[in-house]
């Protein structure tokens, strides 16, 4: 076994790779291709850029092709983001245009490695429209939704559905945000990389100076929630909660720890409001980090006594994953893919406003074995749902269900 | 191929499984009961056993989806209560559990006039399941290699041969003890202990463990 699956079987056990390895043997002579709009931040870029070394390692042929925009394509795509998430966001003509020219001029270099494909998986809408591009495609096309879209404004979903119905098959994280489409919709929840900067074990030192980097102090309670600053991550609901805790809790500090993806342009103006929210308070520390300071968020989540997802909308929320991983209790908004993560009174709690979130903080932060207890609970529940391998070894699956018929039953032989 | 009075080689096998959505949801008991009337056989599968090999909390409180979407969303105990004490082994097909569930359904709605009308917070989502099987090449001639191998086989091979099996095997039993049985009085205890590991609740790696502990113990603690 390679030095990089000996890695992955220390961590998720040893049986869970030869399962992978299994599954591999029926890839071989089939290409397989990823394609996304950014090689960094975010959490489809972070998955990617762990999952295909895998893929490779198992003796796959992946290939993980960026598309690339501009600006007004990526007003498009923000706004079709945002929408899928709820919001009566409208497309201009000329952000259609940008939508349907970026996909035309990207397939020009990409449509080669496409159309010999045997199975190529298109994340979320920004390279949707990329199918329609490839008319001599021979392999079967997966729109994997990383989205929560249970609740689209319809009139922009009906625009995406056009791109999206001819695909042989759709990926949403949960099956509450499948929407109605003429092919078959897998429910495959994402995961983390327990291997990644992100999420490895770090020394304690690393730890202490990050301590010293952001002047926390180390024997005083931390808060941290790690996020986009994204108005449905609520971070002035954040430091609502923050300040309701505080009267109870007088040494309590608070992390707000984001950064801005490539393709996120709203970023600075929430990053603003999140500021003037804070005000003057010492104790609330607003850090617009890099995409790539993985192990500053690594290290600052193991310096939390607990950790903040109050999202008021989420696709899945791989940061809930990511602190369960670190063995911190979570307090998150009751939405989306956070239910399936944080287990009230196991895992964490779950919150639907600023008052609730800060009446679980102080619960918590008085009993520490509990957080102990609780954490120890979270990672296990990580490690037997949420690691890179099992997203892996699903994908494998639907592929094969895909490339070798559609039954509810498919036995390989060989 | 094995002599006539030889049993034949257990050919262990993998699987994988991936869950799909139907489209179907329910927001209250009589929209459930109806939804249940039409889904997919296949749905009810899952939702008895797919909890077992997807992502789902580690204790189970329930052994289907049905009592515990009923007592935690509805919160309604006599129901749920009804609804988990289902074994879907005692009926000889899931057709046969459906029109049970439906029947209890049905009983409850004649019980209690609210839950005509009460509306959960979060729907019942219908979901359903394909499964991949393979081949993991790994033969075994004995109850006693049988007992080595059990501790390392994979939560799917788990999957697959224990809980998978009960679905097609005719008898519901589980794969290994249908390959021990022309074994005869060798195997009896080992069937007999087998027999005894419970199905539900616990996770596939507790249930491996639970297998692989009964089968050493009834080879008298031998097996390593």
């Amino acid at each position: 076994m390679s030095e990089l699956l000996t890695a992955y079987a220390r961590v998720a056990g040893e049986d869970v790779i030869d399962h992978l390895v299994q599954l591999a043997a029926h890839y071989r002579d089939l290409k397989v291709v990823h394609v996304n709009s950014t090689r960094v931040g975010g959490g489809v870029a972070e998955i990617l850029n762990k999952l295909v070394p895998l893929s490779r390692e198992l003796g796959l042929d992946v290939d993980w092709l960026v598309i690339q925009g501009d600006p007004a394509f990526y007003q498009c795509t923000k706004g079709i983001h945002n929408a899928l998430q709820g919001n009566a966001v409208n497309l201009t003509p000329r952000q259609v245009e940008a939508f349907e020219e970026t996909a035309a001029r990207n397939a020009e270099s990409l449509r080669p490695q496409l159309e010999a494909a045997d199975l190529v998986f298109i994340h979320d809408p920004q390279p949707a429209a990329l199918l329609a591009q490839c008319p001599g495609r021979r392999g079967r096309w997966v729109w994997r939704c990383h989205v929560d879209a249970s609740r689209p404004y319809r009139p922009v979903w009906r625009f995406l559905r056009r791109y999206v119905a001819g695909y042989d098959a759709s990926v949403f994280s949960l099956a509450a945000f499948a929407q109605a489409l003429p092919h078959p919709e897998y429910l495959i929840p994402p995961s983390i990389d327990p291997l990644s900067d992100k999420n490895v074990d770090l020394e304690t030192d690393e730890i202490a100076a990050v301590h010293r980097q952001f002047d926390l102090d180390p024997e005083r309670p931390l808060v941290t929630q790690v996020s986009r600053f994204d108005r449905f991550k609520d971070p002035v609901g954040v430091i609502q909660a923050y300040r309701l805790a505080k009267g109870f809790v007088p040494g309590l500090q608070l992390v707000l720890a984001g950064g801005s993806a490539e393709d996120d342009p709203e970023g600075e103006v929430i990053l603003a409001e999140t500021r003037t929210a804070a005000g003057e308070d010492p104790d609330v520390h607003i850090l617009a980090l890099p995409p790539d300071a993985h192990r500053t968020i690594n290290a600052l989540q193991r310096a939390s006594d607990l950790v903040m997802q109050k999202s008021l909308r989420e696709g899945f929320g791989l940061t809930v994953t990511e602190a369960l991983w670190k063995g911190r209790p979570v307090i998150g908004g009751d939405t989306g893919g956070i239910r399936l993560q944080v287990v009230d009174h196991h895992t964490g709690f779950l919150v639907s406003t600023p008052e609730g979130a800060a009446l679980r903080m102080r619960y918590l932060l008085n009993n520490p074995p509990l957080r102990a207890a609780m954490g120890e609970k979270g990672r296990s529940f990580v490690r037997d749902n949420f690691l890179l391998t099992r997203q892996l070894r699903e994908y494998l699956t639907l592929g094969l269900g895909l490339l070798r018929g559609q039954g509810d039953r498919i036995d390989l032989e060989g | 191929m094995a002599p006539p009075d030889m049993p034949a080689e257990f050919a262990v096998r993998d699987c994988a499984l991936i869950a799909l959505s139907t489209g179907r949801r329910a927001y209250g008991l009589r929209e459930l009961r109806e939804q249940l009337q039409e889904v997919e056989v296949n749905s009810i599968y899952h939702h008895f056993w797919g909890g077992l090999i997807q992502a789902r909390f580690e204790e189970r409180e329930f052994n289907n989806d049905f009592a515990a979407w009923v007592r935690h969303t509805l919160h309604d105990a006599p129901l749920a209560e009804r609804l988990a004490v289902l074994d879907p082994t005692d009926f000889p097909d899931l057709e046969e559990l459906r029109m049970e569930l439906l029947d209890l359904m049905d009983q409850r709605l004649d019980e209690s006039e609210a839950l005509h009308w009460m509306r959960a917070d979060r729907p019942f989502e219908f979901i359903r399941s394909q499964i991949v099987t393979f081949d993991t090449r790994h033969r075994i001639t004995s109850p006693q290699a049988l007992a080595v191998l059990m501790p390392h086989l994979s939560t799917g091979s788990i999957f697959y041969h224990f809980i998978d099996a009960r679905r097609r095997a005719p008898g519901q039993v589980d794969d290994f003890r249908a390959w021990l049985e022309p074994f005869g009085e060798e195997a009896a205890g080992m069937r007999q202990a087998l027999a005894e590991v419970e199905p539900y609740f616990a996770s596939l790696g507790e249930i491996r463990q639970r297998l692989a502990e009964a089968a050493r113990q009834a080879l008298g603690g031998t097996a390593a």
